[in-house]
């Protein structure tokens, strides 16, 4: 596959891997930020191969991760009423709210639909005009735009049985919250690609300047996750910090102007709770008022729903990087794919669901 | 049924994950098994059952049978290089004849939604008929019910079938020895992907066909050059990767396999990697994987790429002493994982 294959190619891997051994003199700590280069690194295995001093931490870039326990809480109260058709991704189906999750109110006959884009939803409330149509609008800056996009059409036909449940979350201000916490032991980002598709990396010169920490976009395949390790260990180590472009075939510096704008057209920058962070000032986005009609935690009266998270899961510590699935001490014992406590164990970006698919039985395999 | 009656059964209500069926129960993973182990086998189990495999061998004066059934449900009717009709025929095929055995008779029973197009439903019995044909077998029996609109969707069918198995044919899951090799037949992933791409919500354009088809011609010319085939298994629902589990699990060995060995077409690699989903676990519909000692692979290989559903069959892995029950996947840069069971459906992921 052109643009995946030359970068799975395991004679570059192995020679990055040698630069990288060659480059390391210190122990260091770096995260990746995103769910989906934490589990390239954990499927491939990238974290048994680098030298002993290099340790990855998994950063909170899992959307379905980090949407909030109430937020989930009003998706399922949305879907559980009469005459609504509830569609979402699929991996955020799975995901537990306090007493049940979607796919559990499916079965109790909810009429929930899992979409691939937000447009699919656009085209249900089209096609049902005697629904109403709802869309659980999650994600980082990447599905931004085309839910933006989708509420965007919605108002301009004037669909006014479609709305979004929207609990978009910005990385940037959460990357700024880790390195600020009096915890923090990261030393490196290696920052999200497809984010940086979408924003540009121009926002993180005042991060890199500030923390003195370098930052590196970089993509999800193996050879794009060691080049993106080599070019933070190489600051590291001369005591430099930047943002060095790695996934350069996806990223300019500028973004992509168009989604942008659609973003700002309908969305705009709110405070957010982060599921086992909590609060991070001017994190997420909300719905405009200008489109206010297209909001389903107002039209449906939801807003009002609020949860606590429960106490056993510590996915807050891991999608902070302070500690690693394993040392949970419910990690695949009451905590399993099948029984989630957490989200970092229900997607399949998620920390604790990479490690209980692909290590948990690291040990066996060592003997 | 009166109280009496089920006051008499013995099995008390096991404790479950769930109170009510999930769709993960039917999915192949570790939810079926639950329902399986905890609610069917303990009120139904007998040494033909407990077995577990695809079809049950069974001696009847003194002729050996291979006796199997299967429902299909898929969502859309039609697909993609097939329909309902021709997977009903070509999967209990596949049931019966990896048992080594030579399918027979199906039986069909047709449960139809009020209001289904007659057009619809004759395409689809015309479909059957010609499955029927090239897998040289013949319908027997058959049964009609017909259920209120939104009671089903469009069309179930159900398929039984039997085959006679030969004398000198033994095959069993359990059969897994160490050393032994482990043939695929193709491609793996088509049929799972090209339905995907054609569900609501997700439709995408490709290419991707699925690769429905009866393999009896394939097993036939397999136990032609070889009656020592340890097992075979078609790797439909849960694919590959559970398949492979099921086999490691019953014979209590370990299963290697290399990455770089599993052949995927590069359009329905492209799908999986869009959709976030491991093709490993995404099922086939006209494939077989076979454990055979050693010194037969080759032999039998070279029969397989002879036969149009074998064209591109290979050796993945190799059957090991250790990591019993496991399956073990070296990837292209050298690193094992442990290849488990899935849950349930994967689910496509947000970005």
């Amino acid at each position: 596959m052109k643009y995946l294959d030359e970068y799975r190619n395991p004679e570059i891997a192995r020679q990055l891997l040698d630069k990288i051994r060659e480059t390391v003199t210190k122990p260091w700590v770096i995260m990746e930020i995103c769910g989906g280069q934490t589990n390239s690194i954990i499927k491939n295995g990238i974290d048994q191969l680098l030298p002993k001093e290099i340790e990855l931490v998994h950063g909170p870039g899992c959307p379905v991760c980090v949407t909030p326990l109430e937020m989930i809480d009003q998706a399922i109260s949305i879907a559980q009423r009469q005459n609504v058709i509830f569609t979402s991704f699929g991996d955020m189906l799975r995901v537990p709210g306090t007493e049940k999750d979607l796919l559990q109110v499916k079965s109790e006959g909810g009429d929930i639909r899992m979409v691939y884009s937000p447009l699919e939803a656009l085209k249900m409330a089209r096609e049902n005009p005697d629904k109403e149509v709802v869309f659980f609008a999650i994600g980082f800056e990447t599905t931004a735009p085309g839910n933006a996009m989708a509420l965007f059409q919605a108002a301009r036909e004037g669909l006014n049985n479609f709305s979004e449940v929207v609990s978009h979350v910005l990385v940037p201000p959460a990357m700024q919250a880790l390195l600020s916490s009096p915890d923090n032991r990261v030393q490196a980002y290696l920052a999200a690609g497809h984010v940086c598709t979408v924003m540009g990396y121009n926002e993180y010169f005042p991060i890199a300047e500030k923390y003195k920490v370098p930052i590196t976009p970089t993509g999800f395949e193996p050879v794009d996750i060691l080049q993106g390790i080599l070019s933070v260990v190489k600051q590291l180590e001369k005591g430099e910090y930047t943002v060095d472009n790695q996934y350069a075939r996806a990223v300019s510096a500028d973004g992509n102007p168009a989604a942008q704008k659609i973003i700002n057209e309908v969305y705009e920058i709110c405070d957010r709770k982060w599921r086992g962070i909590g609060e991070i000032p001017r994190s997420g986005m909300c719905i405009k008022e200008k489109y206010a009609a297209y909001d389903a935690s107002k039209k449906f009266n939801v807003s009002h729903i609020k949860a606590e998270e429960p106490q056993e899961c510590i996915s807050g510590l891991i999608l902070q990087g302070l500690k690693k699935p394993p040392e949970c001490p419910v990690f695949g014992k009451s905590c399993t794919p099948e029984h989630p406590l957490g989200a970092t164990m229900v997607s399949g970006e998620g920390a604790c669901a990479a490690y209980y698919r692909y290590q948990r039985f690291a040990d066996a395999l060592k003997k | 049924m009166s109280i009496d009656i089920i006051n008499s059964f013995s099995c008390p209500l096991p404790k479950m994950d769930y109170n009510t069926i999930q769709l993960a129960h039917g999915a192949g993973g570790r939810l079926s098994a639950e329902l399986i182990d905890k609610i069917f086998l303990p009120c139904f189990g007998n040494e033909t059952l407990n077995l577990l495999e695809d079809q049950a061998s069974l001696e009847i004066s003194n002729n050996r049978i291979a006796f199997t059934t299967d429902s299909f449900v898929v969502n859309p009717v039609f697909f993609p290089g097939g329909n309902i009709g021709e997977l009903a025929i070509n999967g209990t095929v596949n049931d019966i004849c990896m048992s080594g055995a030579e399918a027979k008779y199906l039986s069909v029973a047709f449960i139809l939604e009020e209001g289904l197009n007659i057009e619809e439903l004759h395409t689809i019995v015309i479909s059957m008929k010609n499955a029927i044909d090239k897998a040289g077998i013949q319908i027997v029996t058959g049964d009609t019910k017909v259920v209120n609109k939104g009671a089903c969707d469009k069309l179930f069918i159900n398929t039984s079938g039997i085959g006679v198995i030969k004398e000198d044919i033994h095959l069993s899951a359990a059969n897994l020895q160490p050393g032994d090799k482990i043939l695929l037949s193709g491609t793996i992933a088509d049929h799972g992907m090209a339905v995907m791409t054609v569900r609501e919500g997700l439709s995408f354009r490709s290419k991707i066909l699925s690769d429905t088809a009866a393999l009896n011609g394939l097993v036939k010319d397999m136990l032609s050059v070889s009656k020592n085939i340890r097992a075979m298994r078609d790797p439909t629902r849960g694919g590959l990767a559970t398949t492979l589990n099921e086999l490691a699990k019953s014979s209590k060995v370990g299963i290697h396999i290399f990455q770089k060995t599993i052949p995927v077409r590069e359009e329905v690699n492209s799908a999986c990697e869009i959709l976030g989903i491991d093709p490993l676990y995404v099922a086939n519909e006209g494939k077989l994987i076979a454990i055979v000692p050693a010194k037969a692979a080759d032999k039998i290989l070279d029969k397989m790429k002879k036969n149009e559903f074998g064209k591109n069959a290979c050796i993945i892995g190799e059957v090991t002493k250790e990591h019993a029950s496991m399956v073990i996947m070296e990837n292209e840069l050298g690193v094992d994982r442990v290849i488990d069971v899935p849950t349930g459906e994967q689910l496509p992921r947000i970005c």
